[in-house]
């Protein structure tokens, strides 16, 4: 009797999932050339013909709640459920965990378990001290992909990892906050940031950033108060606060979780960059642009490898076209924001043309080659190259003039020095 | 960059507007401990009092209803505290947490569900004028200390105030006194004729009507911009009640608590700016370990706990019946 039941019922829930299915006028068109075995995947039990969605199944690991309106893992959920739908999968059957702390292997492992058990074929996890729980779960279910948001481990066959330059991004922004001091007439740039020397993301963050700003405002000081915290409101309003305080700052840049700088930047009349996602809807009149991640563009392009698959799992990390997936402006995986109408006059140009740069891959951000503009009365931007070292605030110097830009693995393990122009406090 | 004074200045200012919370924190909790219960709920009740004072104000633009309603609802928190615990004698301990994890939970769920209706505090000009520096007439233009302490907004010295207040109706007056009796010895204060029940509820109800004030003023320092992603109240809860053995339950002492905790509270936002600012002075407190900034109020008050203990009793403001409940059949 309770076979029958169970036959019943699955055979209930399949039927509602072919007729979600059909009503979804985009139901998986471009997926569904790649994907012919997937009637034939031994993870799926019922398959009817004209269910053409891919039959993968996706888990991810998330650090805060699934619930999140903005954030961190709101900006990775966002980014996995918009790569579902797009690729005709319903974002209903993700399988997540989530409240997952950082640095936990038990509570890690134990979370990739659940989903493992529940059928998932890829699992994400999105946060760096996910790294060993991953490495490990993934020798031990060699049949499931494991992919790792912004560490370094990886193998040959079904575990990665991914992260992007945002860097490249933040040079951009700092950009926009230049040409704003130029404005201005005020060379004091202040920024809000979750850690400085501790993280190679955080410093390269601030590095790029004063670097942007300095390309277009060779004056320009970026004073960085550092609230050890990746998102504590109360404390993000407070250094922000402190910033305009102390050095009467024009432009509030962050690395950290909440809009809160951007509001206390709008509050005292004064500007700024925020990240992650575009604060211009929480402060529209201090708000100029923000160096943001576009999550989906990679979130795609791995579940289409996973597809690509076809159930085998060990050939994930080849069909990435390696371990580490490091994408930058070219791939459109980070970006800045729109600009908002706060920004300085012939921002745009100077940032779309400092865009193509990057993007044509003949220049990168910590090089030995500074970038400086000669902007026409029609507004024309002309990039000037010069030769100049590479300077951290302590008088060392990091590239030689001329010199090729630091290796990537600086830029996401090893940076732990300010460029000169960057002042804590 | 500013001179070193007024860097300085801003740094002391800074302890005082931002930490203030901390004392109506305190001295409600100080108030609620007199009767002789331990309430843990600090932080949501505070929270409590944040979410619906902060909406009543900003709805009504009025300051004064906004105190009000941040008043009442966290006194609900302290009826709801008082129903459990004196009437049916439930664990004190577990009710205060209780009392927090629903009050955080209330302030998300209300704020979360205001959604695009959120009011912002610059649609209420009476509030934001409320909260404006008042400066103090002559006192004000005394050199730093005019601007640290006379040039400070409204409920900066209302705090103060309610802190004095607390102090003379514990120390001087008959209730007060009667207060003290319930949560030394409920026993024998029954026995002279006090109401235990009505007095434990009275003040309950009271303290956590303070705590709720403190919310209503950090929410107007965060200028009512609520994102959910961690409460206004930020744990400011938790170190009232440490504030409380560091105060030793006397109120007064609790406005030198705050200040002590606000100093290193406030030093790890001003520390890059001071050691700037005073090179061959305070250079050294860029080599400080930031998280020492926030580690250090807590070992001064484990170090005072050590201290008060070594004196035992002697001196002790800690009520003898603090967190037992009382069972008038078990005198």
């Amino acid at each position: 009797m309770k076979k029958i039941l169970a036959l019943a019922l699955a055979a209930a829930m399949s039927l509602s999932l072919a007729a979600c299915g059909s009503g979804d006028k985009s139901n998986g068109k471009d997926s569904s050339a790649s994907n012919p075995g997937s009637a034939s995947n031994p993870g799926s039990s019922v398959s009817t013909p004209e269910d053409n969605k891919p039959s993968l199944k996706v888990g991810a690991i998330y650090i805060n709640s699934q619930n999140d309106t903005s954030g961190y893992t709101f900006q990775h959920h966002n980014g996995i459920t918009t790569a579902m739908k797009a690729l005709g999968m319903d974002p209903a059957e993700l399988i997540i965990v989530d409240g997952v702390p950082d640095g936990d292997d038990t509570a890690v492992a134990t979370a990739i378990d659940t989903v493992v058990n529940q059928g998932a074929d890829i699992v994400f996890g999105i946060s760096f001290g996910y790294l060993n729980a991953m490495e490990q779960k993934a020798a031990d279910y060699p049949d499931v992909i494991f992919s790792h948001g912004t560490g370094y481990k990886s193998n040959d066959t079904n575990f990665n990892n991914y992260f992007g330059r945002i860097y490249q991004a933040r040079y951009l922004a700092g950009i926009a906050a230049g040409m704003k001091t130029l404005e201005l007439e005020n060379n004091n740039i202040g920024y809000v940031a979750a850690y400085n020397l501790d993280y190679a993301e955080t410093c390269s963050g601030i590095n790029a950033f004063a670097l942007g700003a300095q390309s277009v405002n060779p004056d320009a000081v970026v004073h960085v108060n550092v609230i050890n915290a990746w998102g504590d409101e109360t404390l993000e309003r407070q250094a922000a606060q402190a910033l305009i305080d102390t050095y009467g700052c024009c432009v509030i840049s962050q690395h950290c979780d909440s809009a809160q700088p951007q509001l206390v930047a709008q509050e005292n009349g004064v500007f700024g960059c925020g990240y992650n996602s575009d604060m211009t809807e929480q402060a529209p009149n201090g708000h100029l642009t923000a160096a943001v991640w576009h999550w989906n563009v990679y979130y795609q392009t791995a579940l289409e490898a996973a597809i690509a698959c076809n159930g085998d799992a060990t050939k994930f990390v080849e069909n990435m076209n390696g371990p580490a997936y490091y994408a930058g402006l070219k791939e459109n995986f980070v970006d800045v924001s729109p600009l908002s109408s706060n920004c300085a006059p012939n921002t745009q140009a100077v940032i779309d043309a400092v865009r193509e740069l990057i993007v044509s891959g003949e220049w990168d951000v910590f090089s030995g080659v500074k970038l400086s503009y000669n902007i026409s009365e029609d507004g024309k931007v002309e990039i000037v190259r010069t030769d100049a070292d590479l300077v951290d605030n302590q008088g060392n110097v990091i590239v030689a003039a001329g010199g090729p830009s630091v290796e990537d693995s600086v830029i996401t393990g090893g940076m732990d020095y300010n460029v000169a122009g960057v002042e804590e406090g | 960059m500013n001179d070193p004074i007024s860097v300085l200045t801003l740094f002391l200012f800074n302890i005082v507007l931002v930490n203030i919370p901390l004392l109506y924190g305190t001295v409600g909790e100080i108030v609620v401990e007199k009767s002789g219960s331990l309430d843990l709920g600090v932080e949501g009740t505070m929270a409590v009092g944040a979410m619906f004072g902060y909406l009543a104000g900003c709805m009504t633009n009025s300051l004064l209803l906004g105190l009000l309603v941040a008043f009442l609802t966290a006194g609900l928190c302290g009826l709801l505290f008082s129903v459990l615990t004196v009437t049916f004698q439930a664990n004190q301990n577990v009710t205060g947490l209780t009392i927090t994890t629903f009050g955080l939970g209330l302030y998300f769920f209300t704020g979360k569900g205001m959604g695009a209706d959120w009011p912002a505090m610059t649609s209420a000009p009476a509030l934001v004028q409320g909260f404006a520096a008042l400066e103090i007439p002559l006192l004000s233009r005394i050199p730093v200390l005019g601007k640290v302490f006379f040039s400070q907004n409204g409920l900066v010295y209302l705090g103060i105030a309610v802190a004095a207040l607390v102090w003379w109706y514990l120390s001087y007056t008959k209730t007060g006194l009667r207060l003290r009796a319930v949560g030394e010895n409920p026993g024998a204060a029954d026995s002279v004729g006090v109401n235990i029940l009505l007095y434990k509820y009275l003040h309950i109800i009271t303290g956590s009507g303070i705590m709720g004030l403190g919310g209503f003023y950090m929410a107007l320092n965060m200028s009512g911009s609520f994102e959910g992603s961690n409460c206004w109240i930020n744990g400011y809860g938790w170190i009232a009640i440490a504030l409380v053995i560091f105060a030793n339950w006397n109120p007064l002492l609790a406005v030198l608590g705050t200040l002590v905790f606000g100093f290193f509270n406030t030093l790890q936002i001003y520390s890059g700016a001071l050691a700037g600012a005073f090179p061959g002075a305070l250079g050294w407190l860029n080599a400080v370990p930031p998280h020492l900034f926030k580690a250090l109020p807590f070992l001064i008050t484990a170090i005072v706990l050590i201290a008060s203990s070594v004196r035992k009793r002697e001196g002790s403001g800690q009520p003898a019946a603090l967190g037992l409940n009382y069972f008038r059949e078990e005198r």
